[in-house]
C-alpha cells in the first residue's frame, strides 16, 4: 500500500507526520512512501533527505491524495480558502486517514468525513494504557509543550532562572509555579529545574506528589481535611468539588504573591478550561512577570490570556501560545513520526505492507473513529484491569501460599505417625546388625542436611562434582569382592573399579579446577 | 590389619567427608574442604586394600591406574561449560558400579544368611541394583540431552503416568518374586528383570523431562547416586558406605527441593515431566504482544546505554553458556568497572543446566565472586540499577510470573530487571523459552531487544565501550 504525507495546510503549522528516518523504517514494513514537496521544509527535513530514504516526492496535493491508500497528517483535516484546497474532500472510499481528530469536539468535522466513506484513525484518541504509551501522541506533544513553554516564559522573562552571586550583587532564583503535573507539567518542571529556578507544582491528584518530588520540585499540599482524589478516568483529572476549588484558590492567591512565573496546564478534553489564575491573582504578581497558559485553545486558564498571543496585563507577560509543539518542529515532528510508526507497525502485523483495521486490538479499536464511512466513536470503556485486578491477585495468591505451604497438621501427624509405625514395625523384625546400620544411615542423613544447606549456592557445582567423587566410595564394594574366586565376580568387581576410579579422580581434580577459578 | 584398625580409619574418612561438604559453605574454605575429601578416600581406600583386598591385587591397580587416568584426562579438558554433561555422565558411573557391586554380591556365596537375614539382604541388594539401574540409564540420557546428541524437548507418551505405575507394579511384584526365589539362578533371572525394568524406568523419566528442568533432574540423579551408594553399605554391612550414601543423598535431595522451590514448583510435578506442553492453552493469552511490539537496539546504542550508567547488573542465562560469552561478558564488566561504573551479576538459582553453573561459568571467566550475586540479595536493587543486561536468558526474568495467575510459570520466583530504567535483552530471535511461554518483559516499555548471537553482540558492545 502507498503512505501519503501532504504538506500542513495549517497557518504557521511547522511540523510533519514523517521524518526521512522514520519514512525508511515504514518502508521496512512493506510500504510505499510518497511525500508532498516541501512538506517537511519548515521542520528542516528537506526533499533531498526524503529522497535519500527513498520517498517520492511529488509536487500535486491532488495527486498525493490520489495516489495514497494511506494518508499520514499532524493537523485534522480542514478547507484552506486561498490555496482551493479541502482536505475533507479529498479523502476517498477506501482510504485511510490517520492524523489527530478530537472526534469529541470537531462532530461537524466527524460527519463530513464520514460521508466520504474512508477510514479515520484520530492520534488523540489512542487508549491510555500501558501498552500503548508508544503511540501516545498526546503525552509526546504535551511533553514538549511543556518544555517550550518553559523557554517562552525564559524569553519574556527579565531574569535568570538560576540565583547567583556575583561582584555586582546578588540575584535571586526565580520562582516557578506549574499548575498541573501531567505529561507537560513535568516536562516544564524538569525544564525550569534544569535550568536553576525553584519549581513548585500543585495537582488535584495526589498520587502525582511522588513524580513532582522525583524531580526535585516541591509539591504544594492543600490543608484539605476530606481526602479527594481527583483521577478521572485516563490518568486526567476530573472536575473537583466546590469546597475543594475554594481551598486551592486561596493557595493560588498566596502563592501569586510570591512566585515569578506561572504555568498553567490544566486542560480537560473536550470542555473549556477551568479558570484556575483570576484576574485578582495576576494583579497581585510582581511586575514583569510571565504567565503561560497551555489550556488557551479551550479558552484558558486565565481568562486574561489571549489566544495565539501574548499580551501584558497589569504589568504580567500572559502567555498564549497553542502551537508550542510546532515552535519545535523537528522534535515535535520526530516524535510524532515515531507514534505513527509504532501504530503502523502494530497494524501491520505481517509487514507486508498490508494495513490491518483489526477491531478486537483495543489500541486499534480506540483510536479507529470512523471505519469505513461508519462512525465508530466513542469506543467502548476501556477495560480497566490492570491496577485493580492486580492488587486482588496479589492479596489472593498471599492469601493461598501460605496455606499451601503450610500442611495439615493433622496430616501431618498422621504421615509421622505412619512413618513411626513403620519403623516401629521394622524394627520388630530387622535383626540387630541391620537395626546398628540403620541408625548410622538416620544420623548421616540429619548430618548431610545440617552440613549441606550450609553450602554457597554460588558452590552448587563444585558440591555435585564433589559429592560425586566421594559417593564412588561405592568402590569399596567393589574391593571386597576383587578377591573373590569366582571368575565373573571378579571380573566385575574389576570392572566396576575401574569405572569409579574414573569417578573419583575425575570428581576432586575437577572440583579442584573449579575453585582455583574462583577469586575475589 | 584388625577389623578395629580398619574400621577406625573409616570413622576417620567419614569426618574429612564430611569437612570436606561442611567446607564448601564459603569459596576461602572450599579448597580445603577439597583437600580433606581426598584425604578420606586415600585413608578409605589404603584401608580398604591393606586390610581386606587378599589377592588380584594386579588386576586391582590396572583398572585403579587407568581409571584414574581416565579421570584426570577428563577433568582436564572438560569445558566448564560442559560441566552438566561431566557431572550426569560421572553419576552414571556411579549408578553402574552399585549395579555391578549388587550382582556381584548376589553371585558370592561366602557368607551365608538365613531367615529374616536373608531376606532384608536380599531387599538390601535389590534395592541397590534398582537405584543404581535408575541412576545409570537416567544419567547416561540426561548426558545425551545436556549434550545435545539427543533433543531437549520433553517426551511425552500417552498415558506416561499409567506407565510409570506398571513399572512401579511391576518392579514390586519382582521384588517379592526374588525374595521368594528357591535357587539362586532364578533369583538371579528376577533380578536381571527388574534391572531392565529400572534401566526402563530411568530412560523414560528423563526423556519426559524438558531442558530447563535439568537442573533439577541433574541434582535428582546426585541424590540417587548417594542412595545407590546407602543401599550398597546396607547390602555390604559397610558402615562407612552407608554414612557417605546418605550424605550425598541429603545433599542431591536438598538441592533438588531447592531448585523445584526457584521454580515453584512441586518436585513430583517435574519428575512427572511434559511442563510446558499440558498448559500451553493458557500461553497464548498471556501473550501481551507480537514480535512488533518489540523495541530493538543496536549495539552501538547499548555502549551509549552503559556509557551513561553508574550501576549495571547482568543477568546470565543458558544462552551465555551456549554462546560461550562469558569471557566477553568479563571484559566488558572490566571495562565499565574501570571507568567507575558499579557492575554486579545476579545469578538466578535455576539459571543454566545444573545448580550453580552460572557461578563456574564466570568463575571460570575470572569474574571475582564477590559482585556475583545472589537472585534474593539484589532483587530490591533494580529500582537503583540503571541499565540490566540479560543475557540468554527467558523464564528466570519473566514478568508473567508475577503478572499473570494463569501462566504455567505464575509464582515462581524471578529476578526483576524490569523494575530498574532500561533492560537490555540479548536473544537470538523472538522465540519463547523453554516454558514455551511469552514473555511480556521484552515489551515493556523500557526493554530494549539486541539480537544475535550473544557473544557477537557483547564483542561489538565492547568495541563501541
Amino acid at each position: 500500500m502507498r503512505i501519503g504525507i501532504p504538506k500542513e495546510i495549517r497557518q504557521g503549522e511547522k511540523r510533519v507526520a514523517t521524518t526521512p528516518e522514520v519514512a525508511e523504517i515504514i518502508r521496512g514494513l512493506g510500504y510505499e512512501v510518497t511525500i508532498e514537496s516541501n512538506a517537511g521544509l519548515a521542520a528542516n527535513y528537506s526533499d533531498e533527505a526524503y529522497k535519500e530514504a527513498g520517498v517520492e516526492v511529488i509536487e500535486s496535493t491532488k495527486e498525493l491524495w490520489e495516489k495514497s491508500d494511506i494518508i499520514l497528517k499532524v493537523r485534522a483535516p480542514e478547507t484552506h480558502p486561498e490555496l482551493a484546497i479541502d482536505e475533507v474532500e479529498l479523502l476517498r472510499k477506501e482510504q485511510v486517514l490517520i492524523s489527530f481528530i478530537q472526534p469529541g469536539i470537531n462532530t461537524e468535522l466527524m460527519e463530513k468525513l464520514a460521508v466520504q466513506g474512508g477510514s479515520v484513525l484520530a492520534m488523540d484518541s489512542v487508549p491510555r494504557i500501558s501498552r500503548a504509551q508508544k503511540m501516545d501522541a498526546l503525552s509526546s506533544m504535551a511533553n514538549i509543550a511543556g518544555y517550550r513553554a518553559v523557554v517562552e516564559a525564559a524569553q519574556h522573562f527579565g531574569r535568570f532562572f538560576t540565583g547567583q552571586i556575583t561582584a555586582a550583587g546578588k540575584v535571586p532564583p526565580a520562582k516557578v509555579l506549574v499548575i498541573g503535573a501531567g505529561v507537560a507539567g513535568l516536562a516544564a518542571i524538569g525544564a525550569a529545574k534544569s535550568m536553576g529556578a525553584i519549581v513548585r507544582a500543585f495537582d488535584t491528584r495526589p498520587e502525582v506528589k511522588e513524580q513532582v518530588e522525583s524531580m526535585d520540585a516541591d509539591f504544594l499540599m492543600l490543608d484539605f481535611e476530606e481526602e479527594e482524589d481527583g483521577s478521572g478516568e485516563g490518568g486526567y483529572a476530573k472536575i473537583m468539588s466546590e469546597e475543594f476549588i475554594k481551598k486551592e484558590m486561596e493557595l493560588f492567591a498566596r502563592q501569586a504573591m510570591e512566585v515569578d512565573i506561572v504555568i498553567t496546564t490544566a486542560l480537560i478534553p473536550g470542555k473549556p478550561s477551568p479558570e484556575l489564575w483570576t484576574e485578582a491573582m495576576v494583579e497581585s504578581m510582581k511586575d514583569g512577570s510571565v504567565v503561560v497558559d497551555l489550556a488557551a485553545e479551550m479558552g484558558g486558564n486565565c481568562k486574561l490570556t489571549e489566544k495565539d498571543k501574548v499580551v501584558v496585563k497589569h504589568g504580567v507577560k500572559l502567555i498564549g501560545y497553542t502551537d508550542l509543539p510546532s515552535r519545535l518542529a523537528a522534535q515535535a515532528s520526530q516524535l510524532y513520526a515515531t507514534n505513527l510508526r509504532h501504530l503502523l507497525t502494530d497494524m501491520t502485523p505481517e509487514k507486508d505492507g498490508l494495513l490491518q483495521i483489526d477491531m478486537e486490538d483495543e489500541v486499534i479499536r480506540g483510536c479507529t473513529v470512523i471505519k469505513q464511512g461508519e462512525v465508530t466513536w466513542p469506543p467502548p470503556a476501556p477495560r480497566l484491569y490492570a491496577v485493580p485486578e492486580k492488587e486482588k491477585d496479589k492479596e489472593e495468591r498471599a492469601a493461598t501460599v501460605p496455606a499451601s505451604e503450610k500442611p495439615n497438621p493433622i496430616k501431618q501427624l498422621l504421615g509421622f505417625g505412619f512413618c513411626g509405625v513403620l519403623l516401629l514395625l521394622l524394627g520388630s523384625v530387622a535383626p540387630a546388625d541391620f537395626m546398628s546400620h540403620f541408625t548410622v544411615f538416620v544420623l548421616s542423613c540429619f548430618i548431610g542436611y545440617m552440613v549441606i544447606w550450609n553450602v554457597s549456592p554460588s558452590l552448587h557445582t563444585p558440591l555435585m562434582s564433589v559429592t560425586n567423587a566421594i559417593s564412588s566410595i561405592i568402590i569399596i564394594g567393589a574391593l571386597l569382592q576383587i578377591s573373590s574366586s569366582d571368575d565373573l565376580s571378579k571380573y566385575l568387581a574389576a570392572f566396576a573399579i575401574l569405572i569409579t576410579s574414573i569417578n573419583i579422580v575425575g570428581g576432586f581434580a575437577v572440583t579442584q579446577r573449579m575453585l582455583a577459578m574462583f577469586r575475589k | 590389619m584388625s577389623e578395629g584398625i580398619i574400621t577406625m580409619a573409616y570413622i576417620i574418612a567419614s569426618i574429612l567427608f564430611i569437612l570436606a561438604l561442611g567446607g564448601l559453605s564459603n569459596q576461602e574454605t572450599a579448597r580445603k574442604g577439597n583437600y580433606y575429601g581426598m584425604a578420606g578416600m586415600a585413608i578409605a581406600l589404603v584401608a580398604t586394600i591393606a586390610g581386606i583386598v587378599t589377592g588380584n591385587y594386579l588386576l586391582m591397580l590396572g583398572c585403579i591406574t587407568l581409571g584414574g587416568l581416565v579421570g584426570f584426562i577428563l577433568a582436564k579438558k572438560v569445558e566448564m561449560t560442559q560441566m552438566p554433561e561431566l557431572v550426569a555422565i560421572l553419576h552414571s558411573l556411579v549408578g553402574l558400579a552399585a549395579i555391578l557391586v549388587g550382582f556381584g554380591t548376589y553371585l558370592d556365596h561366602s557368607v551365608e544368611f538365613t531367615g529374616a537375614e536373608l531376606t532384608i539382604h536380599n531387599v538390601e541388594i535389590y534395592l541397590g541394583v534398582l537405584i543404581g539401574a535408575l541412576t545409570f540409564s537416567g544419567s547416561v540420557f540426561a548426558y545425551l540431552k545436556l549434550s545435545a546428541k539427543i533433543g531437549g524437548k520433553p517426551l511425552t507418551l500417552p498415558g506416561r503416568h499409567f506407565f510409570n505405575l506398571i513399572l512401579l507394579i511391576a518392579a514390586v511384584y519382582f521384588l517379592f518374586a526374588f525374595i521368594g526365589a528357591d535357587s539362586s539362578d532364578a533369583g538371579l533371572n528376577f533380578l536381571i528383570i527388574m534391572t531392565g525394568i529400572s534401566l526402563l524406568f530411568g530412560i523414560h523419566m528423563v526423556m519426559a523431562i524438558g531442558g530447563a528442568d535439568m537442573p533439577v533432574v541433574v541434582s535428582m540423579l546426585n541424590s540417587y547416586s548417594g542412595w545407590a551408594a546407602a543401599a550398597t553399605g546396607f547390602m555390604l554391612s559397610n558402615d562407612l558406605l552407608i554414612v557417605i550414601g546418605a550424605l550425598v543423598g541429603s545433599s542431591g535431595a536438598i538441592l533438588s527441593y531447592i531448585m523445584c522451590r526457584a521454580m515453584n514448583r512441586k518436585f513430583l510435578a517435574v519428575i512427572a515431566g511434559g511442563f510446558g506442553t499440558s498448559s500451553g492453552g493458557d500461553s497464548g493469552q498471556a501473550s501481551q504482544g507480537d514480535a512488533g511490539d518489540v523495541q530493538s537496539i543496536d549495539a552501538e546504542s547499548v555502549a551509549l546505554l552503559l556509557n551513561g550508567a553508574k550501576k549495571v547488573m547482568i543477568l546470565p542465562g543458558y544462552g551465555m553458556a551456549v554462546a560461550q560469552a562469558q569471557h566477553s561478558v568479563f571484559e566488558m564488566s572490566r571495562k565499565l568497572r574501570e571507568q567507575g561504573v558499579e557492575v554486579g551479576f545476579g545469578i538466578h538459582p535455576v539459571a543454566g543446566r545444573m545448580p550453580g553453573h552460572m557461578n563456574v561459568l564466570l568463575a571460570e571467566a575470572r569474574v571475582p565472586y564477590d559482585i556475583v550475586f545472589e537472585m534474593d540479595e539484589i532483587n530490591e536493587d533494580f529500582p537503583n540499577v540503571d541499565v540490566s543486561i540479560v543475557i540468554g536468558a527467558n523464564d528466570i526474568v519473566n514478568p508473567a510470573a508475577q503478572e499473570e495467575p494463569n501462566s504455567p510459570i505464575a509464582g515462581m520466583p524471578v529476578l526483576e530487571p524490569w523494575l530498574g530504567k532500561t533492560t537490555v535483552v540479548l536473544k537470538r530471535s523472538m522465540a519463547s523459552g523453554y516454558a514455551g511461554v511469552d514473555n511480556p518483559l521484552f515489551y515493556k516499555e523500557n526493554t530494549r531487544m539486541l539480537f544475535g548471537d550473544a557473544k557477537v553482540s557483547i564483542d561489538d558492545v565492547l568495541k563501541n565501550l
